[in-house]
């Protein structure tokens, strides 16, 4: 990276070429050695995939009425957990990021170069609008995400694959809309709601029962937190809202007023309500114990943990 | 074979920067003037795409006075350096000065060694966390760069305009006091070229303004464009 670092003498005739609006095409150009993807795959399949911590559940959901008056829009959240093995490497790690003023993009997979490619992927969005003065449409944002995927296969194929999950407000139609990606780079339009990581299964089970038609967003919140929450019942990799060190979920609401973070305060009643439900629901089958009914002086069989 | 006449090295230079001179008079005047809450740029452009003034990075700004393809050449070349150097680095690492420093460069080998100067002339500047702070490159087409405090009139007849901004301007102006005087400024030349007296500007409607803004307190992009009925506003607002 010798002409990144040169600021002392003229412009690099690359910087001065006419060409692409694109950031990702001038790097391959300019600087190819910065791209996440471009870096050779010397070592053999998989052997990244113990070393790396991964990032796991995202979950995204679409809310508003067709016939309502703005208040349209997407939800999207994720878990702070990030593992390698069967450690936990953070707590505290963000994987849901605005990408621009109308998007946001969550990520599953290895998390360092997840998190590479988010930054370069908000740079991309950020360095067309200034070019071109103007906003790339949401079908176009999403297919740019697609192209970085798919350059990142090389990686992918050695187990260092990174999957987004890509959630914006349409200015055109007026309407939230979800993408979800495979390591291919293939792009995939989802309808109403959609998970990735390797809580998905369970977050998806989840939304199914809590996704209705003409959510609000605020209702869409709670949706999403408490599929989170399911997801992290059953999946060790996922992590849950950490009441003690006050840890909560990342969630985004993008709607036509811009991208907007959920405060800490809202989470936390949020989730506060989703663990009064639940607790409420286990005392009314089992009463104040666990669902054994295990007593004092009744050990059961051998089985001890 | 016909021999080339031998030209100085003083009238060869001259010749160019006369020529560089006299294409960037030709245009309409860039006004940049530093006010409490950030540094406001302006200039008369009936054109909604074709801009003057635009977004380099966080918190710099571009303006520029001269041809247009070459101006717009060297600031897609800025937001590249800009967005490689943030990229590489941090965002907090990009600043005006490097910019200007790769731009003065720029400008200064192509004078010297290209068949035609660049003419163009451009304004970096960098919004800064108090006024103090804020920072103004004026950059001409043989490379020369200039610091400038407070305020920078270039293109059209500068050199007047630079006189009378210089006379209204000073310390801790509002957003609505350094527009007036720059609607002002702007509208002191006459359709016609010629200048006329102060106090007997002509109004320029602000559909045929291009006006922007680094605004001081905004978290991270500070650029802003003024346009419609906030510029509308902001020109219509008692600015004593």
């Amino acid at each position: 990276m010798t002409s990144a670092a040169d600021t002392s003498g003229r412009l690099p005739d690359a910087f001065l070429r006419p060409g692409s609006s694109s950031f990702v095409d001038f790097l391959a150009e300019h600087s190819p050695d910065l791209l996440p993807g471009r870096r050779l795959a010397s070592s053999p399949a998989g052997a990244g995939d113990p070393l790396a911590p991964h990032a796991t559940t995202i979950v995204a959901l679409t809310f508003g009425a067709d016939d309502a008056e703005g208040g349209r829009g997407v939800v999207m959240a994720g878990d702070r957990r990030a593992t390698m093995g069967n450690v936990i490497a953070s707590r505290e790690m963000e994987k849901v990021f605005a990408a621009d003023a109308y998007s946001a993009v969550g990520i599953a997979g290895s998390a360092g170069i997840a998190v590479e490619l988010v930054r370069l992927f908000q740079l991309e969005l950020e360095h067309y609008e200034k070019i071109e003065g103007s906003l790339l449409s949401l079908d176009g944002k999403a297919n740019r995400l697609s192209t970085m995927i798919r350059q990142n296969l090389p990686l992918a194929m050695q187990g260092l694959a990174v999957v987004p999950l890509f959630g914006g407000y349409d200015l055109d139609r007026q309407a939230g809309r979800i993408f979800s990606y495979d390591v291919t780079g293939g792009r995939y339009e989802e309808y109403d709601h959609h998970t990735v990581g390797s809580g998905s299964v369970f977050a998806r089970g989840a939304l199914k029962k809590l996704w209705r038609p003409g959510l609000d967003a605020a209702e869409a919140v709670a949706v999403a937190v408490e599929a989170l929450y399911d997801a992290a019942d059953d999946d060790s990799a996922t992590g849950g809202p950490d009441t003690v060190r006050q840890v909560w979920p990342v969630v985004v609401t993008v709607t036509a007023d811009g991208v907007r973070h959920a405060a800490d305060d809202e989470l936390a009643a949020v989730v506060s309500e989703i663990v009064a439900e639940r607790r409420t629901a286990h005392v009314a089958a089992h009463g104040d114990r666990p669902a054994s009914r295990r007593r004092a002086g009744q050990e059961q069989g051998g089985a001890r943990a | 074979m016909t021999m080339p006449f031998y030209v100085s090295p003083e009238q060869l230079m001259k010749d160019r920067a006369d020529f560089a001179r006299k294409g960037i008079a030709r245009g309409r005047s860039v006004v940049v003037l530093v006010y409490e809450g950030g540094i406001l740029f302006a200039t008369e452009n009936p054109s909604r795409a074709l801009h003057k003034i635009s977004e380099i990075y966080d918190r710099i700004a571009f303006a520029a006075v001269g041809k247009y393809n070459e101006f717009e050449n060297l600031r897609v070349a800025g937001v590249r350096y800009a967005d490689l150097r943030g990229y590489s680095y941090d965002r907090t690492d990009v600043t005006a000065r490097g910019l200007a420093n790769a731009y003065a460069q720029t400008l200064g080998t192509v004078f010297t060694t290209e068949s035609k100067p660049l003419e163009v002339e451009l304004v970096v500047a960098e919004v800064g966390a108090t006024p103090a702070a804020d920072q103004v490159y004026r950059l001409s087409y043989d490379g020369s760069v200039a610091d400038e405090h407070g305020y920078v009139v270039m293109g059209g007849q500068a050199e007047q305009l630079g006189a009378r901004v210089g006379e209204a301007w000073r310390e801790g102006m509002t957003l609505p006091q350094v527009l007036q005087l720059a609607v002002r400024t702007l509208g002191s030349v006459g359709t016609d070229g010629a200048l006329v007296a102060e106090g007997s500007e002509r109004e320029i409607a602000p559909a045929g303004l291009e006006v922007a803004v680094l605004e001081r307190d905004r978290v991270r992009r500070a650029f802003r464009r003024l346009q419609g009925l906030v510029l509308a506003g902001l020109l219509e607002q008692p600015s004593s």
